[in-house]
This record gives structure tokens, C-alpha cells and sequence, in this order.
């Protein structure tokens, strides 16, 4: 097929792309949105079939039959609690592609002295380092939210000096690359690159990873139009350019939704460093002492209540507890007391993750309150209970300067006239700092398994 | 600096500001389905995979190009059929429609 038929089929598949992420944008189109978008992809692959260049279709064919079975079966199998890293290996294998048609268009136009002019030499250089950055940064990004490597920041001695000198080995690598066009460079420039994007996740907290899988869903897109420019492809162009203009953009408003300045969280860690785990002012030493109850007691305190709020927190998607936390709702209500659940911006494991499981489990729409509605209602609150959620209750990011979490906005169920926290243990949240709520006089502590306590509070409920 | 050239970064200045223009006002609720959509759509590296495979002319390009074929496909397919798991637990809740209980 001519080039121009090709090239207006992309400008279709351009057009489903723009109002597809529009309609993404809004609760009601969201899910039509994401369809729309999906044909648009559908049809841009198609039509890249039909360019005449190509003239070989078996390993093409295969590839895609290849990556269609991982990515249906991932898709399929994956917890809607793992979604966040599921997401992020998504992201990181894009990233990985636009590296590697970086590298293999370069093998191909650098043997011809000369063969690579500045353009094209521009793209493959960005798509290389910043693909590289994004497929190496996710896996690690993956690696912390699947905790194969711890959720706290890690930093060693000496980083900032030798992220200083990485960045001179890069700048010179791109040189070497640009003059030499030998290959072999641009085989170490994608190393360093892939360190570099190593060392930007790892120091950064567990609790902020959602805004990085952001900014890296942007780099991605950045790099996948930068093989636009190298391949002269304008789907390439238009597609990667609207991801990298509304992850960056989408990248800010969860920072915003966090409370937290987009600087701090990516570097945060570094000036950190020297203290060597900032113990908050405030945190609890080994004297403190943990109210702990019966679920009797609770049940009691609970069936006798006006007003109780839930907030939900990891702990509750990690045992599946949703289901439970409604039945127990469900059961309260019936008893008369007003239910409520209150939804922290970041909930879960990435902002709206909560919203979904909630979802899932039918807790009507209308009980479930934003972080700004709420706040000011825990003062008339009669109990708080607390389903394995830490670091989004942690009233130290109110009141000590010297915590990691200092400024994120919290809910604050340290207002409320009793609380009841469910956990495991008395082990930190994502974000690695201690909870002085914890050992509030008027919090008691119910440890278990979420969806054990939560079963063990509907029977005592149900026996008042 | 050729016309093809100025025609692309004139394509790249527009679609930046429509990137921009598409997502004003996002409530935290759609945040995470949101990057997850846009995601897939940054698999449309998936074609620029095809263009080297299906005209490579070296065993190191066939190889390159079939990873990123590979990748390129999973980042689409994976990414649109997430997406779409995640938005269909929104759907069921809508107090004010008629259908469902």
C-alpha cells in the first residue's frame, strides 16, 4: 500500500489515541476511553503490516503471538493488590523496546562512513539512554513494590560523588558514540544508563513509587518518539509525544495528590543521607507501651458507636479483607450506626488503588469519602478503625520536621475519640518510619491478619 | 535542516500541547488507570519494533528487532487489558443507575 494510505491510517490511529486518553480522564467515558484507544493501537499495527519495505513477516508474527500470550496471561493472572508493579514491568518493557530499535538502527546506518546525520544520531542516542533508564528503573521500581528489595530508600556513602562522575562518564559516552559511530560504545553508553536508572529508583521510598512509575510511564513515552524521529514514522511521534506531555503532567498531580513537592520525593533521599535513618522526634522509644484489646471489647465498643470510619489501608488488599470490611459495615449499619470509609489519596499502593477494591467488594459509592470531606469529621467520630493502613495515619508527617513523611497530608484518626487499629504487627509501613498513633492513649491495637480480625469482629458484633 | 525534519518537530510541538490539553482536572481515582492507559499506548513502540524486524538485514538486527517485537507487544496488550480490569470494578457502582441489585 502507498505510503500515504499508510500514513492516513496513522493519522486516524492518532486521533483515536488523543480522544481515547481524553476520555481516560473522566470516571464515566474511562473505561470506553481505554477501548477507544486500544482500536486506534489496533489500527496503526495493522497498517504497518502493509508498508511496502517490509519484506519479512515469520519472526514479526511470531514476536507478537509471543508477547500477546505473556501479556494476555499477566494481565489476566495478576492481583488487582499487584497491579502498581504489574503496571511498571508494562512500562519497563516499552522503555526496553525503544532501547533496543535505538540500538539496532544504528547497526544498521553506522557501518556507511557518515551514514548517521545529526538527526538521526540525536533520536537513537535519546532513545537508547532514556529508554535504557526507563526499562532498568521499572524493573527496580517492580522489584520494591513485589518487595524482592526492600521499600526503603537505599543510599550509600559516597552517592552523590558518584552520581556526579556518572554523569560524566555518560555525557562522555555520548561524545565517544557521536564521533567514533562504533557500536561499542553505544553498548557501554546503554550500560551506564542502566545503572544510572538503577540509582534513581533505589533511593527513593517505597511509599513514593507510584509518582516515579509515573515519571518513567513518561519517559517511555519520550523515548518512543524519539524512534519516531528516527525511524520517520508519525504514529511513533504523535503516540510517544502524548505520553510523555500527559505523564509528566498526570506525574505533578499525583505528587500534588501526595502533598508532596516532586523534588523532594525524587531526591528527597539523597540530603538524607549523612544522618543515617532520621529517627522522627516524637517516635516511640522502647518504654512506650501498646494498649492492645480483645475483639470482644472492640465488637462491644463498635455495635455502641454513632459514628464509625474505616480506612482502609495495603494490609486489608494484602489479605483480600475487602469483602470483610463491607460485611462488617453492612452488619453495623443494620445496628444503626453511621458507616463511613475514608480514602486516603494514596490508599493502597497508588493513588485510586483503594477506590477499585472497594469497588470490587460493592461498598457503595456514596460511603466512600476523599481525604479532604473526612478530616474534618474525625473530631465527632466515635471509632476509628484502622485496617492495616500505617504510614497514611502517621500523625508524625504533621508534627515532626525531622520524618521522612513530614508535610504528606495524612488523615487524621488521632482526632477521633477512640481508635482501633488492625495490623499484623507493630512493624513500619512502606515508608519505614515508626507510628506514634500506635502508642496513643486512646488507640488499642487488634493484631492479625486483617481478614482474621475483621471475621473475628463481625461474629463479636453480631453476639451484642 | 531538511523539510521532513521541520514537518516532525512541528508534529512534536503540536502533540506536546494536546498531551497537555487532554488531562486537565483528573480526580485521584482515575490517577492510577489513567498512567496505566497511557501505559499501553507508549507500546505504540511496537511499530517502530515491526519497521526494523520486517526490514532488518543482519542476524544482530533480527535479534534486536525481536525482542522489541516482543516487548512492544506486551507493553500494548498487557497494558489495554489492565487498564480495562481495573476500570471495570468502577463500573458496577452507580448509585443513581437503575440497573444491577
Amino acid at each position: 500500500m502507498s505510503r500515504t494510505w499508510i500514513d492516513v491510517a496513522y493519522l486516524v490511529a492518532a486521533v483515536l489515541l488523543i480522544v481515547g486518553v481524553k476520555r481516560l480522564a473522566h470516571p464515566r467515558t474511562a473505561r470506553s476511553g481505554n477501548w477507544i484507544a486500544a482500536v486506534g493501537m489496533a489500527i496503526a499495527i495493522g497498517f504497518t503490516f502493509l508498508i511496502e519495505e517490509i519484506d519479512s513477516y515469520g519472526l514479526m508474527l511470531a514476536g507478537i503471538a509471543v508477547g500477546s500470550v505473556v501479556g494476555v496471561l499477566s494481565a489476566r493472572a495478576v492481583k488487582m493488590t499487584a497491579i502498581p508493579q504489574m503496571v511498571a514491568l508494562f512500562n519497563g518493557v516499552g522503555g526496553g523496546a525503544a532501547a533496543l530499535i535505538a540500538g539496532s538502527e544504528f547497526h544498521r546506518h553506522a557501518p556507511a562512513s557518515g551514514g548517521l546525520e545529526g538527526e538521526l544520531l540525536v533520536g537513537i542516542l535519546f532513545s537508547a539512554v532514556i529508554g535504557s533508564v526507563s526499562f532498568w528503573g521499572s524493573l527496580v521500581a517492580f522489584g520494591k513494590l513485589q518487595e524482592l528489595i526492600t521499600g526503603r530508600p537505599l543510599v550509600f556513602p559516597g552517592q552523590n560523588l558518584f552520581n556526579a562522575a556518572l554523569g560524566i562518564v555518560l555525557v562522555a559516552l555520548v561524545a565517544l558514540t557521536a564521533v567514533t559511530e562504533n557500536g561499542l560504545w553505544l553498548v557501554l553508553l546503554m550500560v551506564a544508563a542502566a545503572v544510572l536508572g538503577v540509582l534513581f529508583v533505589l533511593p527513593i521510598g517505597g511509599a513514593d513509587m507510584p509518582v516515579v512509575i509515573s515519571l518513567l510511564n513518561a519517559c517511555t513515552g519520550l523515548a518512543a518518539a524519539s524512534t519516531g524521529f528516527v525511524l520517520h514514522n508519525t504514529a511513533l511521534i504523535i503516540g510517544g509525544t502524548i505520553v510523555g506531555a500527559s505523564g509528566t503532567l498526570l506525574t505533578v498531580m499525583m505528587g500534588r495528590a501526595m502533598g508532596r513537592p516532586l523534588v523532594q520525593t525524587l531526591f528527597g533521599a539523597f540530603g538524607a543521607t549523612p544522618t543515617g535513618g532520621p529517627a522522627p522526634a516524637g517516635a516511640p522509644t522502647n518504654g512506650a507501651s501498646v494498649r492492645t484489646a480483645s475483639p470482644e471489647d472492640i465488637g462491644f465498643m463498635l455495635a455502641y458507636a454513632r459514628r464509625i470510619v474505616f480506612v482502609p489501608g495495603y494490609g486489608l488488599a494484602v489479605a483480600q479483607a475487602q469483602h470483610d470490611v463491607r460485611s462488617l459495615g453492612e452488619l453495623l449499619e443494620s445496628k444503626g450506626v453511621d458507616v463511613r470509609y475514608a480514602i486516603h489519596p494514596v490508599a493502597g499502593r497508588m493513588p485510586g488503588h483503594m477506590n477499585v477494591l472497594l469497588a470490587e467488594a460493592n461498598v457503595p459509592y456514596d460511603e466512600l469519602f476523599e481525604m479532604d470531606e473526612i478530616n474534618p469529621e474525625f473530631p465527632q467520630t466515635d471509632v476509628v478503625v484502622v485496617v492495616g493502613a500505617n504510614d497514611v495515619v502517621n500523625p508524625a508527617a504533621r508534627s515532626s520536621p525531622g520524618s521522612p513523611i513530614y508535610g504528606m497530608p495524612i488523615l487524621d484518626v488521632d482526632k477521633a475519640h477512640n481508635v482501633v487499629v488492625i495490623k499484623r504487627s507493630l512493624a513500619t509501613g512502606f515508608a519505614g518510619v515508626d507510628n506514634p498513633l500506635f502508642y496513643d492513649p486512646k488507640t488499642v491495637m487488634l493484631f492479625g491478619d486483617a481478614k482474621t480480625a475483621l471475621e473475628q469482629l463481625v461474629s463479636a458484633v453480631k453476639a451484642v | 535542516m531538511n523539510e521532513l525534519l521541520v514537518l516532525e518537530l512541528t508534529i512534536l510541538a503540536l502533540a506536546i500541547f494536546v498531551g497537555f490539553e487532554v488531562i486537565s482536572k483528573v480526580p485521584a481515582m482515575l490517577h492510577t488507570p489513567l498512567m496505566s492507559g497511557t501505559n499501553a499506548i507508549h507500546g505504540i513502540v511496537l511499530i517502530g519494533g515491526m519497521l526494523i524486524l520486517g526490514t532488518a538485514d543482519s542476524t544482530i538486527e533480527q535479534v534486536l528487532g525481536f525482542v522489541a517485537v516482543v516487548f512492544g507487544t506486551i507493553n500494548v496488550v498487557g497494558g489495554f487489558l489492565v487498564t480495562d480490569r481495573m476500570l471495570e470494578m468502577f463500573k458496577q457502582r452507580r448509585p443513581d443507575e437503575p440497573d444491577g441489585e
